[in-house]
């Protein structure tokens, strides 16, 4: 048998033969390397999942004319710029001025999924439009014409040559069913929202697109980049970030990321202190094997070389361990707090393992070196 | 030149002389052993012999090598080439099997190779034995594999502290027997003894008395068996 063989034999038999007395020091590990494990996924999982949670606060960039007009199709290849799988939904607007009853009201004229897409938290009484013909109105342009859901109306237009012309004008009219009435709290209320083909028949105008507003998954510095990219590829387009959303996720992103980090740090150094103290016990507890060994002849070296093995082994074990049980504690919170599952980080296996490792060593290295100072007289006396 | 004298060894604790001017040679193939009551300097003498500790004055020759100068580091290397210790408590690692215990020794010395403390457990009677642990052998047999490992790397003496101390008589017998054995194949032994029985046994007894050395008797009718019924 080689040497190396007796030295694994030994460090494998002292934790698999003294398994009850290793079970404490292995759980003290495991736990450790389970909340790092674990806040680490959240830490790298936070952005993904706050970004989504952001998204239910509407668009983050927006498209206007960089010019005279705006056309559907410039909106739809800037929006091409954008990554399919960050692209959450883009939402091109068209405003213009109908009548209902003879009573002037904005008309916005949109791409129905889309705005659903980028405005999910705008609460609708009944339904969202699904085919032309269908209208939502704002709670208090319901409130003013005394409209609700399931009632037929009619929306009036001038075209802007018959207004100024000498002749008796015939407006445009489309007879419209209320599918739904839009409750946001800000200045939506006050439109009707309909198809953009509506809206084209009812001016006869393809028209410009005054705004397009976009929700797209990711962080400022990405969406500045895109931002810059279509700037500087579609001239018709002039692309700008909404401020006040991305502002404020940085910042809550930021926040919550450092918080974790220093909660990761505190567990760090807790479970440091928690193995050293375990593995002082252990090594407490062998003073007379010590004592033994240096008897036999056994250098201070190898004695620390067999109870580093004997703790680095122990914090593979640990390490794995806690890979597992951080992934499933990473996911419980991410479901509970985000409602939604974590992705898995296959680098974060080696990782954790290996910071396992680093931290069962090093916090053993003290009573290790300690345990080089047992005299073997003393202790093979009992004393 | 004998194997190992102490000239003028004392080892002094600040008022208390736990050894006082002690001098003793052994010849290599010697068999002697080391009585007197508790206090008595008999674990101090073992310890400086041992090279676990060091004296206060005089010298200690082990093979011409004089260990009392010698750093810790290397007091542990001539203990694990020169010397094999039996304890009274035996203290076998309880995780390892009576083979790998004896292995244990070689790894430490040199490469661990089980055919030989396989050998090694068979000289002692435990060959069908080797792969129990500690806590599944008798005092007797846990007596014999500390034997075992002791004798592992053909020491040049073998120093036994109180090695029946905790055995009974039938497993006292057994471990006299061995030391027998190991004596007529020319192993130099020094055993410390409470026990007269086994201490008679010895070709040359040395008794202390408050670190003293106060007599010495040689067995004349030397026989290395133990003669006396208890």
């Amino acid at each position: 048998m080689t040497k190396r063989k007796m030295y694994f034999k030994m460090i494998t038999a002292s934790l698999m033969r003294r398994r009850s007395r290793m079970i404490v020091a292995l759980l003290s590990i495991a736990i450790g390397a389970t909340v790092l494990s674990g806040l680490v996924t959240i830490y790298y999982d936070v952005p993904r999942q706050l970004g989504a949670e952001f998204r239910n606060y509407g668009a983050n960039m927006i498209f206007t004319a960089d010019g005279d007009e705006l056309l559907l199709d410039e909106v739809n290849q800037g929006a091409s710029y954008i990554s399919d799988d960050q692209l959450v939904g883009v939402a091109p607007y068209r405003y213009e001025n109908v009548r209902i009853n003879e009573i002037p009201v904005v008309a916005a004229g949109t791409e129905i999924e889309g705005a659903k897409l980028t405005s999910p938290n705008w609460s609708v009484e009944g339904e969202w439009p699904s085919q032309n013909g269908e209208l939502m109105v704002g709670a208090n342009v319901a409130e003013n014409f005394r409209l609700k859901v399931g009632g037929d109306i009619t929306v009036n237009y001038t075209p802007e040559e018959k207004e100024t012309s000498d002749e008796v004008v015939v407006d445009n009219s489309i007879d419209f069913k209320i599918t739904g009435i839009l409750d946001t709290g800000g200045s939506e209320e006050d439109y009707v929202y309909m198809s953009l083909d509506d809206l084209q028949e009812l001016t006869e105008d393809v028209g410009n697109i005054s705004v397009a507003e976009l929700s797209v998954s990711a962080n400022s510095d990405e969406l500045t980049a895109y931002a810059d990219k279509i700037n500087s590829n579609v001239p018709s387009v002039s692309a700008r970030l909404v401020k006040r959303v991305t502002a404020s996720e940085t910042t809550v992103l930021t926040k919550l990321q450092a918080l974790v980090l220093l909660v990761t740090i505190v567990v760090l150094a807790l479970t440091m202190i928690c193995v050293a103290t375990t593995m002082t016990a252990v090594v407490a507890e062998r003073r007379k094997e010590i004592g033994l060994r240096k008897a036999i002849g056994a250098s201070d070296k190898s004695i620390i070389a067999e109870f580093v093995g004997e703790s680095m082994l122990l914090g593979l074990l640990g390490g794995i361990l806690g890979t597992v049980l951080g992934f499933v504690f990473a996911q419980e919170v991410s479901v509970n707090v985000f409602n939604s599952s974590i992705s898995f980080r296959p680098l974060l296996v080696p990782i954790t393992i290996f910071a396992s490792i680093a931290v069962t060593a090093i916090s053993s290295l003290i009573p290790i070196r300690s345990a080089t100072d047992v005299d073997p007289a003393l202790v093979l006396k009992g004393e | 030149m004998s194997l190992l004298e102490l000239k003028n060894v004392s080892k002094i604790y600040g008022e208390l002389h736990a050894l006082d001017n002690v001098s003793l040679k052994v010849e290599k193939g010697e068999w002697v052993s080391i009585m007197g009551p508790s206090g008595s300097g008999k674990s101090t003498m073992m310890n400086i012999i041992g090279c676990m500790d060091k004296p206060t004055k005089g010298e200690v020759l082990l093979d011409g090598v004089d260990i009392s100068k010698e750093s810790s580091k290397n007091l542990t290397t001539i203990r694990r080439d020169k010397i094999g210790l039996i304890f009274q408590q035996f203290h076998l690692v309880n995780y390892l099997t009576a083979v790998e215990n004896v292995m244990l020794a070689q790894y430490y010395h040199s490469i661990p190779d089980e055919k030989e403390a396989m050998e090694a457990l068979e000289r002692v009677g435990l060959a069908d034995r080797a792969k129990h642990l500690p806590s599944q052998l008798s005092g007797g047999e846990q007596q014999r594999v500390c034997v075992a490992r002791a004798l592992i790397n053909y020491p040049e003496i073998i120093l036994a502290d109180e090695p029946t101390g905790n055995l009974d008589e039938a497993n006292e017998k057994i471990v006299v027997d061995l030391f027998h054995k190991l004596h007529s194949e020319g192993t130099t032994l020094i055993v410390v003894t409470h026990d007269p029985e086994v201490a008679e046994v010895a070709q040359r007894m040395i008794v202390l008395r408050s670190g003293k050395l106060s007599k010495e008797v040689v067995n004349k009718n030397f026989t290395g068996q133990i003669k006396l019924e208890k």
